[in-house]
Formats: C-alpha cells, structure tokens, sequence
C-alpha cells in the first residue's frame, strides 16, 4: 500500500461488489448472539438453497450482531431502490420459503418480517421502536458489513481515516484533535482519550506499547464482543492510527479467550490488512510501522485493571500494581504503553474522518459521543443498544427496552456491573452520562444495564455481585482479598436468616475502608452494589434480618409454602415432595410440615390448582 | 542419554509432547510466552497435569511453581482432568435475575455433584460460567458447543442431559 491513491481504488473497486445493482444482498447475523440461536444452519440452507435453484445474482453474507438479540435469527434482505425487509425468528424451514417466493420471486414473506401480527404491513428493523431512538456510531458496521471480508470494510470509508492520519497529519495533530473530540475511554472511568495519548506521546522509549483491552469481563455485558465479531477492522484500523500518534509500533489485543468467534474474525482481519499493507512496514508510504499481535486472556476479570492486564501479557499472574508510575510511563515491559478499550478505539477512526465538530454534535458537552449498553435482564427488548450521551435511562428502559416482563413493575437498573450500583426509579430521569451516574450512586461502567424487576431481591443480587469479586480478587492486598470475603460472610447470613441489624452497620463499615484501602478499582470499586442497595433499599435487609422475610419471595431459607382451601386433595404435591413432608387425605385439603419442608418448590410447581403459595 | 525434547523423560513417544515442544520452539524467541505455551499445553493435554508443567518448565526455563502460580491464577487452565461434555451454566447477571440459580440447583441435583466437579463416569464437568452473550435466550446453559436456551422451566433439563448419555 503505497498510498491514498492506491486505497481509493481498491475502494472504488469493492464499493462495486458491496453495492447491490442488481439482485439481492442477503446478510444473516452471526455474532455469538446468532449463531446461538441458531443461525449456522440457516445460513447453510440459504446457500443451499439458492444454488440448487441456481439464483445467481444473490450476495450472502454472514455478519455481525444486528442488535436485536430476541429477534435472533436474523436475515436481511436488501434490494436496490426499495427499504431492506427484516425476517426474524428464523430456521431452515422459514429460509426455504423466502428463497422460493422472495428472492425466487420477488414477493417478501410477510409473516416472518418483523411486521408479524400487524396484518400485512412489512417493516423492517429500522422502523421499530427499539430502534427510533438509537444513533449507531459505533455499531454502524456490525450487522451490515462481512466481517470476515476486508474489501467491505474498505467499500465503506474503512482505512481512509489511517491514510489520512500517517500521510496528512503529524502525531502531535491527531493527538489535538482527539483532544478537542472530547472522547472518553469506554471502559469505565472516562478519562479522556486525548490526554492519555499525550502522556505516551511526550516520552522518549526506544520502544512504545498500544494496546486494546478486549477483556470484557463485566458478568453482563458484550458491546466490546459485538465490535469485534461485527467490525474488527475499525479496531485495528484505530489502533494503528494511536500507534501513529504515541509513536508505539507494535499493538496488542488482550482478548477474552471465551470469544471465540471474536478471536477468529480478529486474526482472520489482522492477517487481511497485513496483506493489503495496512500493517506492517512503511505503512501508506510513510515511515510508520506498526504491526498487532492478539494474546488471549485466561479468565481473570481483574486483567481488566490496566497494571494486571500488562502483568498478564508479560506471561505472569494477572496482579494488579501500585501506580504510579502510569502504563504511559511505564507500562509493557517497562516501556511506554497504552491502553484503549475497544468501544473507544472503534470511535477514533470515525473521528479521524468526520471531525471533533461531528463528534460532539453528539451527546453533551462533557461527555460528548454516544455509548453502547448491554440492555438485559427483565425487559421485553433485549438486546444491544447505542444511544447519544444525554439520554434518560427512563427512555432507554421504556422507549427502547418497551418496559419490564410480562407487566411486572420495575425495580432498579444496576449500570457498571460488579463495580456500579443500583439506580432507582426516582433517578430514572437523569441524562446518562460518565458524571452523572457517579452522582447518582452508580457508574457507567463498560456498559452492562440490568433491568431488574419486583420478583428479583436486592439483597441477593448484592450478594451474587459480591460472589463474583470474591472469586476474581487475586489475592495482592487484604481489604479486597479478606474485606470482601467477609461482607459476602455477612450476606450469606442475611439471606439464610440469620443476619441482625447490627450486620448491616458492620457491612456499610467494612465497605468504606474497602473502598479506600485497596489497591486497584476492583477492589475500590467492589464495595458498590452492597452500598448502593442498602441506600435505595434498606427496607428489604430490614426485612430480611427483623421479620426474617424475603420481601421478593427468592431468598430460599426465608419461605414458606403452605396450602390453601383451594386445595382438592388431589395428592399430586404429595407425591412429588421428596422429604414426603406433605400430609392429607386424599380430596381433602393437605398440609405442609414446616420442619420438614426443604423449600425446593417442587410441589408449588406440581400443582394445577395454584393451590400451593409462597411467602 | 538426552531426548529430543532436551530432558531425560520418557516423553518421546507421546505426539502431544512432540507437537507442544514444536509449538514451545515456533515462540521461543518471542516476549512473554508463558502463558501462551500453558494455553497451547491445555489445548492438547485437556488440562495441565503436573508432568506436563515440569516438560513446559524444562522446556523454557521458567520455574515450576511459577507455572503453578499462573495455572492455579486464572479460572480457564485445570490441573484436574475435566469431563467428556463440559456443561457451562451462565452466571451472568443477565441470566442470573432470569433464574439462573434454578438452572444450576438442577443439573448439580440432577449429577449429584458441585460446581466445578466433573462426574465419577467422567461424563460431565459443571462449570459457572460468565455472560455468554446471548441474554435474548436468558436464561442460557452451555455443553459442549450447543445452546440451551430459556430454561424458564428447569424440567426439561433431565431430558437434556440424558442427550449426552447416550
């Protein structure tokens, strides 16, 4: 690749084959989301199917996540000059179908579209709901573009942003301009991208690090995972331009090693932009090298924290260390390195090519841009969801998410993951962003949102979030190492009904002196969804440790079932109960003996008279 | 008298070794390729046996227990020999609000054995696993590559396990 000439008409020449003319261009998402679902054999039987009846002018491509995660499988249909017709829900059998009438004959398939039920209007994704108040960015390409082939990655703008930055600007250049972006890493704590590179920038090293930080490890969350499987060009493409910036020539990805799908289409990736020079020596002419290597983590969530990443990489125990120094002084190998998060990285490009102005025409002042959720757990839509900075979680939860499961009332939605909190209903008008869920009591975290709804307990969630600390501290300093162990102690005995009210001073003392004596943000931040729940909703640890009650029917060791009159005598509870802890005569109400009762629920379920309850 | 792997075991005649000491010498040269090597060893071993840590220590002069260290550190690498069908139930918050716990309370009543032990048949290993991504179909359990999903209604588990049986 000698220069931007030579980028253009590869261009020029892959715009050809991505744009349709003439026939069909059939993407079918195959993130992990799809693939799950089932979208490997309906993509077999597309292309089965479409050569055994020896339709020539269909393109069928396998991409990345489309977003709709309950929708799954997903097909699209895009046609020159009419609106794409979105099929859901589908299957091999489904597929046979649209072959021979839509693109056999041209007549879409109206009851698989996502217009289902609504008579016979055909709509496609764009036009519902879930979408009306999204602004994809960075999911632009996924669910559009073969991740697996750079010529569509190329077709749509994809390495014009490096061209640019290596043969039009100076370092220092790209560096000012990510400043006046206003882009905040994605990875949690917001600090500004700019900035960061500048810090690497200004030290001399015969050798500098970049590196992306791909180890998702927040329990809900999978944006990073999305980015990769839909678009890992645009990763590497941004972090050669911050290579460019800081001066570093060598890149490393430190991705899960649970992505699988991620991992392939990356090293797939990596190699296609080596042999079309986009990495590698002198790259677009210049004298800039750079070149990327991908090293897989092992399942530690601590190899988040940045210190524990490098140790990782170095080949040791995934440890967090003192800063400073700062990674940007002395990071990988004692040399200068940074770090960026994927969702970060995958916005530099865009802002390379459109402009600080066009970024911050997005989202607010201070937290300009857009962000990626998770969006999971009690809500109708799940799915992937990108959303300008600014917006109100209330329009997330209710606009995009169209509310909780089956009409239960809403609870809380915890952000940050194992690092963040609980945001109640009251808080739910507050514009999302990096500062103002800090102010709330939560924070934004990767970008897990978990809708949580009246059946879910909050004194167990805490106790499952601290469950996970527990298991990934690594062990380097006693308040995360011991303190944590020891809260969990304490919501054990809660949950089980044991706990007292003193428990709960004890467990707000002990999560203050976590949080302010442990040496990296997990344990800093581990403390949160104990805190934050005892805040929004003291009422239910009151509850479980006064009256011994769960107030959400979970907590297992503080039910009860009992019978009530509408009981028929049919014994069918007798029969399923393994402890044989229910008594009666037959067609005359039973009785549960509490002491024997184990609480496993066996017989509520077994019961066809909702006859059996539990409180 | 010294074997082609550099140490006097019996290690010869066993492929794995061969093909883990080719890999150990494709990445020699490279910088921390500790747990690189202990990720390919894993691959073709299943787990990480002890013998298996003294050929990686021998083989890139990097001490035992610092191998130890790193296998026993992070949750992917086992120095126990896992089960033929690897059952992953997602922990993952998504699915944990959707009922997870439930899912797992079943399998590990139904195989009589705890979270991250494998059967006495050697069938199965249950595993806790974090988000697998697909919290559309929550909430989801893995074994081996097949999904699970919503398994609202944890009676329908038996049957699935007794797929694997066979």
């Amino acid at each position: 690749m000698n220069g931007i000439n030579e980028l253009n008409q590869l261009k020029a020449k892959a715009v050809k084959d991505f744009e349709v003319t003439d026939g069909y261009r059939v993407v079918v998402g195959m993130a992990t989301c799809g693939i799950s679902a089932g979208a490997k054999p309906v993509l077999e039987k597309l292309r089965e199917e479409t050569a055994a009846k020896g339709l020539s002018n269909i393109q069928i491509v396998p991409t990345g996540c489309i977003g709709m995660c309950i929708y799954e499988p997903i097909v699209e249909v895009f046609e020159p000059g009419k609106d794409k017709v979105t099929y859901i829900h589908m299957d091999p059998d489904r597929v046979s179908k649209v072959v021979s009438e839509h693109l056999e004959k041209g007549k879409p398939v109206v009851e698989y579209t996502i217009g289902e039920g609504e008579g016979d209007k055909l709509r496609n994704l764009d036009d519902v709901q879930f979408y009306k108040k999204q602004k994809r960015v960075v999911l632009q390409n996924c669910g559009l573009i073969d991740p697996e082939n750079i010529d569509d990655y190329i077709a749509i703008d994809g390495y014009q942003a490096l061209a640019k930055a290596v043969t039009q600007m100076t370092p220092q250049e790209v560096i000012d301009l990510m400043k006046a972006s206003g882009l905040r890493g994605r990875g949690g704590a917001g600090f500004s991208t700019g900035m960061k590179w500048s810090f690497a920038a200004a030290n001399e090293a015969d050798q500098k690090y970049i590196i992306c930080n791909a180890d998702e490890g927040d329990p809900g969350a999978f944006m990073d995972r999305s980015v990769l499987e839909g678009d890992p060009h645009s990763v590497l493409e941004a972090m050669a331009i911050g290579g460019y910036a800081i001066g570093a020539t060598k890149g490393f990805i430190y991705v899960r090693a649970e992505y699988p799908v991620a991992v392939h289409r990356l090293k797939i990736a990596i190699e296609q932009a080596k042999e079309k020079g986009f990495l590698g020596k002198n790259i677009f002419g210049s004298n800039f090298d750079f070149d990327i290597e991908i090293r897989l983590g092992a399942g530690a969530f601590v190899c988040g924290e940045e210190t524990a990443l490098i140790a990782s990489i170095e080949g040791k125990r995934g440890m967090s260390r003192n800063k400073p120094p700062f990674p940007a002084n002395k990071g990988l190998w004692g040399k200068p390195t940074i770090i960026n998060n994927v969702e970060t990285l995958a916005n530099v490009p865009k802002i390379v090519l459109n402009g600080p102005e066009w970024f911050r025409s997005m989202g607010t002042e201070k937290s300009p841009g857009t962000k990626v959720f998770a969006l999971g757990g009690k809500i109708n839509n799940t799915g992937l969801v990108e959303v300008p900075m600014g917006i109100t979680l209330r329009e997330v939860i209710y606009d995009i998410g169209e509310d909780c499961l089956n009409g239960k009332a809403f609870k809380a939605v915890q952000t940050g993951g194992p690092s963040g909190g609980c945001i109640t209903r009251e808080n739910l008008d507050t514009p999302i962003d990096f500062d103002n869920l800090v102010a709330i009591g939560s924070m934004m975290g990767s970008g897990g949102m978990i809708v949580m709804d009246e059946d879910n307990c909050m004194v167990d969630i805490a106790r499952f979030f601290l469950d996970f600390t527990v298991d990934e501290s690594c062990g380097k300093c006693t308040p995360c190492r011991e303190g944590t162990k020891r809260m969990l102690e304490i919501l054990d005995k809660i949950t089980a009904g044991n706990g007292t009210l003193e428990d709960l001073d004890i467990l707000e003392e002990l999560a203050e002196n976590i949080k302010n004596t442990s040496l990296c943000a997990l344990g800093q931040t581990a403390p949160n969804p104990v805190l934050s729940t005892i805040k929004h909703f003291r009422d239910e640890y009151v509850a479980h440790v006064v009256d011994k009650r769960c107030p959400a029917s979970v907590c297992k060791a503080l039910l009860s079932y009992f019978i009530t009159d509408a009981c028929t005598g049919c014994t069918r509870c007798v029969r399923v109960c393994p402890t044989k802890a229910i008594t009666g005569t037959v067609k005359q109400r039973h009785v549960i003996d509490q002491d024997k009762c184990i609480k496993c629920g066996a017989c509520m379920d077994a019961c066809t008279f909702k006859a059996i309850i539990r409180k | 008298m010294q074997n082609d792997c550099g140490c006097n075991c019996n290690k010869t005649e066993d492929k794995r070794y061969t093909e883990l000491k080719a890999y150990i010498d494709s990445v020699k040269d490279s910088q921390g390729i500790t747990m690189t090597v202990l990720q390919e060893a894993q691959r073709i071993f299943g787990y990480l046996p002890l013998e298996v840590q003294k050929f990686i220590s021998e083989n890139i002069g990097v001490p035992i227990a610092e191998l130890y260290g790193i296998a026993t550190f992070y949750s992917q690498f086992a120095i126990t020999p896992k089960g033929k069908h690897h059952i992953g139930i997602c922990l993952g918050t998504a699915c944990y609000v959707r009922g997870a716990q439930k899912v797992m309370d079943k399998v590990v009543e139904e195989l009589n054995i705890g979270v991250g032990e494998t059967t006495q048949d050697g069938l199965f290993t249950i595993d806790a696993t974090r988000c697998l991504g697909c919290c559309g179909l929550a909430p989801v359990m893995m074994i081996d590559d097949d999904v699970y999903g919503k398994l609202d209604n944890v009676d329908v588990i038996p049957a699935i396990l007794e797929k694997y049986r066979g």
